[in-house]
C-alpha cells in the first residue's frame, strides 16, 4: 500500500517535471503565435488578451509573396520523391546484398556504414552537382536526400529481408516469375511494415532537414518550409507572432506523422541499430 | 522416389542442379545495384575522395591550384577556427554523456511501474521530430537573458539567472542544452528497448536475494542495457560531432566565434568563398567522426562479447 503511494507520487512528480520541461515550450509557440505583434513581442508567457489565430495564418501565408506556400509545396515535392526514391532504389539494393552475401556482403556492409558516419563534404559535392548541372534544382536535391538516405534504408530494410524465407523465392521461381516480377510483385509487398517505418522516419528527416537546402538548393524561389523560418527570422524582427506561427504551421506535418505512426517510429529509430 | 534419387547422381542431373542453380542465382540480379549505386557513388562517394584533393588546392569551383597542407596550417594556426574544433569535441562529449545519463534515468522511469507511462513517453519524444531550426528559435527566446521565460521563472525564486546565449563562456553549453532536450527522447526510447529485452527472471532472482531498486540498477539493469548504451553513445556521438543547424539557428557560432563548430566553420568559409579551406574543414571533420567513432564502436563491441 505504502508502496503504492510512492509510485504514484513519484507518477505525479514526473508528470510535472516533463510538462515543465518539455510541454510549455510549446504552449509558448501556440500562445505566441496567436498574438497581436505588440503583445507578442514582449516575448511574455501569458495567455493572449485577444486570439488572432486566423489574421496571423493569413499574415504568414502571405507574407513575401506566398512564399510559405511555395515552400509548402517544394517541401512536399522534395519529401515524396526522395522517400519514394529511398524506398524503392533502398529495397532492390538491400534485397539483393541480402540474398547474394558472399564476397559483396562484406563490401555493401563496409559502404552501408560509411554512409552513416562519413559526414558528406560540402563543397566537393556542389562542384559534382554543378558538373552535372543539377546544382539550386529540386531533382538536384532529390537525389542528394536520396543519397544521404539510402544507407539508412538499406540497413533497415536489410535487417528485415533476413527473416523472409527463402523458399518463398524459390517457389515463385518455379513458378516462372522472373527477377522483376519475383522481387516487386511477391517481395515488395511482403516488405510492408519496413515499408512503412523508412516512409515515416525519413520524410520526417527529409521535411526537418535544414543543412541539405541551405547548400544545395538556395535562393528564395526554391525555399523549403526549414528555410522559410530563417529568412522569416531577420524579416519579422518585431513580429515575433508571425514567426512563431510560422513554426507552429511546419511542426503540425510531423506532429500529424507522430500521432498516426507513433509505434512505426519508435521500431525505426531503434530498431535500426540492432542491424 | 528411388529412381530420383539414383538419376539425382547422374552427371546429367547435376549439369541440370547447377543450371538451377544458376537460375536462382540470377533472381538476384546485380543490376539492382546500378540505380542506387550510381546515385549513391556520384553524389557521396565521389565527393567524398575528391575532398582530400581539393582540401590542398586554393579552389574557386571552377580553376585549383594545388598548395599542399598550406588550408590544413591555416586552420590550426588561427585561434578561430582551433577553437571550433575544440569545441566540437566539448559540444560531442557534452551532448551524448548527458543524453546517456538522462536517456537511462527516463528508460528506467518508463519500463518501471508508474502512471501514465505512454503520456511520459510521447512528451519526451515528441521534440525528436520537430524541426531543429524551430526549437532553437523557440530556445534563444526562452533563454533570453532578461525577458526570456527561463530567467523570469529563475528570478520568481531568487536566482539571477545566466546570459545563456550571450556569455561567451556558456553559448556553447546552452546549445547542447537544447540540443540534449531535443534528442533526449530518442536515447530514452532506445533505453526502454534494451530494458525490456532483458529477461524478467534476472528482476526476479534479485528480489528474491532481497535486492532493493539501486543494487537491481547497478548489477542488472547498468550491465545488461550495455548494448543500448553503446547505442546511444555512438548516435550521439555522430550527431554531435556533425551538429550544425541548432548552433546556427541559435548562435550562429556568437558571440565571437565561441559558440563556432567544425561545421559552422565550414559553412562560414563556404560563403567567404574560402572553397579550399572549407573542403580542409570537411576533411579534418572526416577524420575527427572516423578516428573517434570507429575505435570507440571496435572497443564498446568487443567488451560485449567478453
Amino acid at each position: 500500500m505504502r508502496r503504492a503511494i510512492r509510485r504514484s507520487w513519484l507518477g505525479v512528480v514526473a508528470i510535472v517535471v516533463t510538462f515543465v520541461i518539455f510541454v510549455i515550450p510549446f504552449i509558448f509557440i501556440i500562445v505566441t503565435a496567436v498574438k497581436g505583434p505588440q503583445e507578442a513581442s514582449l516575448l511574455e508567457f501569458t495567455w493572449p488578451s485577444e486570439i488572432r489565430l486566423w489574421d496571423n495564418v493569413v499574415e504568414v501565408i502571405q507574407a513575401r509573396d506566398y512564399m510559405l506556400l511555395t515552400a509548402f509545396i517544394n517541401s512536399t515535392l522534395l519529401t515524396v520523391a526522395s522517400v519514394a526514391g529511398m524506398v524503392i532504389l533502398g529495397a532492390m539494393a538491400a534485397w539483393v546484398a541480402e540474398r547474394r552475401q558472399g564476397r559483396w556482403g562484406r563490401v555493401i556492409d563496409f559502404v552501408v556504414l560509411s554512409g552513416l558516419i562519413i559526414p558528406p563534404a560540402v563543397v566537393p559535392t556542389i562542384w559534382v552537382m554543378q558538373e552535372l548541372g543539377i546544382f539550386k534544382t529540386l531533382h538536384g536535391l532529390i537525389l542528394i536526400e536520396i543519397a544521404f538516405g539510402l544507407s539508412f534504408a538499406v540497413l533497415l530494410f536489410r535487417a528485415f529481408i533476413s527473416t523472409v524465407p527463402r523458399e518463398l523465392d524459390e517457389a515463385a521461381l518455379l513458378d516462372g516469375a522472373g527477377p522483376i516480377r519475383l522481387f516487386f510483385q511477391v517481395v515488395f509487398p511482403l516488405l510492408r511494415p519496413v515499408i512503412v517505418t523508412v516512409i515515416v522516419v525519413q520524410s520526417v528527416a527529409v521535411f526537418n532537414d535544414f543543412t541539405n537546402p541551405l547548400y544545395f538548393l538556395p535562393g528564395d524561389a526554391n525555399a523549403t518550409v526549414q528555410l522559410t523560418l530563417f529568412n522569416f527570422q531577420s524579416q519579422f524582427k518585431t513580429e515575433w507572432n508571425l514567426l512563431f506561427m510560422n513554426i507552429l504551421l511546419i511542426t503540425i506535418p510531423p506532429l500529424v506523422m507522430f500521432i498516426l505512426f507513433n509505434r512505426q517510429i519508435v521500431a525505426g529509430m531503434t530498431g535500426a541499430l540492432k542491424g | 522416389m528411388a529412381t530420383a534419387r539414383i538419376r539425382a547422381n547422374t552427371p546429367a542431373a547435376s549439369r541440370r542442379s547447377h543450371s538451377a542453380r544458376r537460375r536462382v542465382h540470377s533472381a538476384y540480379p546485380y543490376w539492382f545495384f546500378i540505380a542506387p549505386a550510381l546515385i549513391y557513388a556520384v553524389l557521396f562517394l565521389v565527393p567524398t575522395f575528391a575532398s582530400f584533393y581539393f582540401s590542398l588546392t586554393r579552389w574557386t569551383l571552377f580553376t585549383s591550384t594545388f598548395i599542399g597542407f598550406a588550408n590544413f596550417v591555416q586552420f590550426f594556426r588561427e585561434p578561430n577556427l582551433v577553437q571550433g574544433l575544440v569545441n566540437t569535441f566539448v559540444y560531442a562529449a557534452v551532448t551524448s554523456g548527458l543524453k546517456v545519463v538522462i536517456g537511462m534515468a527516463l528508460g528506467v522511469l518508463l519500463t518501471s511501474r508508474i502512471i501514465a507511462r505512454g503520456w511520459l513517453r510521447s512528451v519526451v519524444f515528441f521534440p525528436v521530430l520537430v524541426s531543429t531550426i524551430g526549437v532553437g528559435i523557440t530556445f534563444s527566446v526562452l533563454m533570453h537573458p532578461t525577458e526570456g521565460l527561463i530567467n523570469q521563472v529563475l528570478a520568481l525564486v531568487g536566482i539571477q539567472g545566466p546570459y545563456w546565449l550571450t556569455d561567451p563562456t556558456l553559448a556553447l553549453i546552452s546549445v547542447a542544452l537544447v540540443d540534449v532536450w531535443k534528442g533526449v527522447g530518442l536515447a530514452t526510447v532506445i533505453y526502454v528497448a534494451g530494458i525490456v529485452s532483458i529477461p524478467q527472471e534476472y528482476f526476479e532472482a534479485s528480489r528474491v536475494d532481497g535486492a532493493g531498486p539501486w543494487t537491481t540498477f547497478v548489477n542488472i539493469i547498468l550491465p545488461l542495457a550495455r548494448p543500448a548504451t553503446v547505442t546511444v553513445i555512438i548516435l550521439s556521438l555522430i550527431g554531435g560531432l556533425r551538429s550544425f543547424d541548432l548552433i546556427w539557428a541559435m548562435t550562429r557560432g556568437g558571440p565571437g566565434f565561441t559558440s563556432d563548430v567544425i561545421a559552422s566553420v565550414i559553412y562560414k568559409q563556404y560563403q567567404a568563398g574560402f572553397y579550399g579551406l572549407s573542403t580542409a574543414g570537411n576533411v579534418i571533420l572526416f577524420l575527427l567522426v572516423t578516428a573517434i567513432i570507429l575505435p570507440l564502436t571496435w572497443v564498446l563491441n568487443r567488451k560485449v562479447t567478453h
